[in-house]
């Protein structure tokens, strides 16, 4: 090689983004460490002798799951209705959310459409989305708390509490969904002198279909767990069964129970995988 | 329909502040049913002219006239009722990949039709002969029920002008409707869409690349070059030396139009992404 050739070879350039990176990383790090300690984050206890065995115990309990017929027929019959809770109450969400979303995305509006959107039009999509704010900043629990002294013990407290918050969260989620996607034709057909709605159902939805159905079946199998959750504070279905088999100290009755929940989430993820597979 | 613009200057509203305005004091007058070719290099501000015409942007300056209108000073739902009249066909086709042929095209009565038709449409399109008989002129009848995302991209593009067929409107603005077609498929296409607009008295306004099909299909031809109009002048007498000056610098499109690659094979079909949140 001449030497001409040789300094051109010159030393491998540093990758200017690595100091930035490290930066980041430390200042993550050092952020964390008050959280941990605010959190009393403290894993090694539950590894010392007492609470071994106190956990071991318990868990313990948990094998076998206890499969008695007639204990089989009663988890059958609340599973039914923990099922019937997160059906109900999402449909019950997307009742108040499809609306909610329609009037605050910004793709359908006709005066965005050649520069900037009207007032009136950008007050009402910001007050839509602090409703939505509103509504999915209560968590379900606290809904099912309320509910429970309105309507009483059993399940209608946790379809209204789970149709509240989830309203909220589809609402957001959906017009985030359709506001990413792409808007090309959805604004030619505004362009055109379609309706907002005829836009919708003929540009926005076909382009974002499979995305808004898997994450509604998504949020299903969240408002499933969730049924569970309002199940402990009397909203009825497998939770409040499965919190008066914990008051008990019912291991096998509990192991039951989760093996059940597992088999629905797991239903939930095939329907989600056959759904998007579909509309793909 | 009338159109008539005065001093009109116009920018894209996402363009650089300081940047020049892509389309400069252009003053024009077309007469109901007059079909027009505009031609120039890219840049010229041709796409900007058609949003201009299409009441998808305002002017920044000067007047524009449709029939006896001013689109801007209308209130937004007549405004809205005005661009139902017009028929804006993008470069890119707009069409929702999952979306069947057959409603895609339909998608073109939107304007016309009230809402509750174009939601039981959605069921059942209403008018299938309509959509058959608009593919049919683009050689496209075997594809009325197949899905967008199975198409390539040439006849993407020409079910996009197929849609044009199937609107009511009296003034076509089309932009680039030959970018994804070979030179045969090119001549058919734009030659049903001229024999179209001349069927429904319809005026149409086309951008195109390709210069020797606009001089051979356009009875008029507007040149733009930097924003401004060049020439506007009857196909018969725009000169080998005209075309030379309007593409100087830029010969190479005129020579051999700037195209995407040809009929572009489907675009593979990917499952949708699933949303953690």
């Amino acid at each position: 090689m001449t030497a001409a050739a040789l300094s051109l070879l010159r030393a491998a350039p540093r990758d200017p983004a690595w100091r930035g990176r490290v930066t980041w990383a430390l200042l993550a790090l050092l952020l964390l460490w008050p959280a941990l300690v605010l959190t009393e984050f403290k894993p090694w206890v539950m590894f010392e002798p007492g609470t071994l065995t106190s956990t071991l115990k318990f868990l313990g309990d948990f094998f076998p799951p206890k499969i008695e017929a007639e204990f089989l027929w009663l988890v059958a019959r609340e599973t039914w209705r923990t099922v019937a809770i997160a059906t109900a109450g999402m449909a019950l969400a997307l009742l108040l959310a499809l609306p909610l979303t329609l009037l605050s995305v910004r793709v359908l509006s006709v005066s965005a459409l050649s520069g900037r959107m009207a007032l009136l039009p950008a007050t009402l999509r910001q007050l839509v989305r602090w409703l939505l704010i509103l509504l999915r900043s209560v968590p379900e629990l606290i809904w099912a708390l309320v509910f429970v002294r309105v309507v009483g013990l059993g399940p209608t407290a946790g379809v209204l509490a789970i149709a509240l918050t989830y309203s909220g969260m589809l609402g957001k989620v959906y017009g985030e969904i359709l506001e990413s996607g792409d808007s090309h034709a959805t604004a030619s057909l505004l362009r055109n002198g379609s309706g907002r709605l005829q836009a919708f159902f003929y540009g926005l939805l076909p382009q974002n279909a499979a995305e808004l159905t898997s994450y509604s079946v998504y949020r299903w199998e969240c408002a499933i767990r969730s049924s569970a959750v309002l199940g402990f504070v009397g909203a009825g279905g497998l939770g409040q069964q499965m919190d008066a088999s914990m008051k008990m100290f019912n291991g096998s009755e509990v192991s039951t129970m989760l093996l059940v929940f597992m088999g629905l989430v797991w239903l939930a993820d095939l329907a989600s995988a056959w759904l998007r597979k579909s509309l793909g | 329909m009338k159109i008539s613009l005065t001093g009109v200057s116009a920018r894209h509203p996402a363009a650089q502040r300081g940047a020049k305005d892509s389309l400069r004091g252009l003053s024009l007058a077309v007469a109901a049913g007059e079909q027009i070719a505009v031609i120039g290099p890219s840049g010229a501000g041709k796409t900007t002219l058609l949003h201009v015409l299409g009441c998808a942007l305002p002017p920044s300056t000067g007047n524009l006239l449709l029939g006896e209108r001013d689109p801007w000073k209308l209130p937004r739902r007549q405004l809205q009722g005005l661009r139902g009249e017009l028929f804006l066909a993008p470069q890119v086709p707009p069409l929702p990949p999952r979306q069947r042929v057959v409603t895609a095209v339909l998608a073109g009565r939107l304007p016309h039709i009230g809402l509750w038709q174009s939601l039981r449409s959605l069921f059942y399109p209403t008018a299938i002969a309509e959509a058959d008989a608009a593919l049919a002129r683009f050689d496209l009848s075997d594809k009325l029920f197949a899905r967008v995302d199975r198409l390539s991209g040439g006849e993407r593009q020409r079910v996009g002008l197929a849609r044009a067929l199937v609107t009511k409107a009296s003034l076509l603005l089309v932009d680039e409707p030959l970018s994804a077609l070979d030179p045969t498929r090119g001549q058919q296409a734009i030659a049903s869409l001229t024999q179209a607009a001349r069927e429904r008295g319809a005026t149409l306004v086309s951008t195109l690349h390709h210069v020797e099909m606009a001089l051979q299909h356009f009875p008029r031809i507007i040149g733009l070059r930097d924003g401004e109009l060049a020439f506007d002048l009857p196909a018969a007498q725009v000169t080998p030396e005209r075309l030379q000056a309007l593409y100087a610098q830029h010969l190479h499109e005129l020579t051999g139009p700037a195209r995407e690659p040809l009929d572009l094979p489907a675009a593979p079909v990917l499952p949708a992404v699933m949303h953690c949140r």
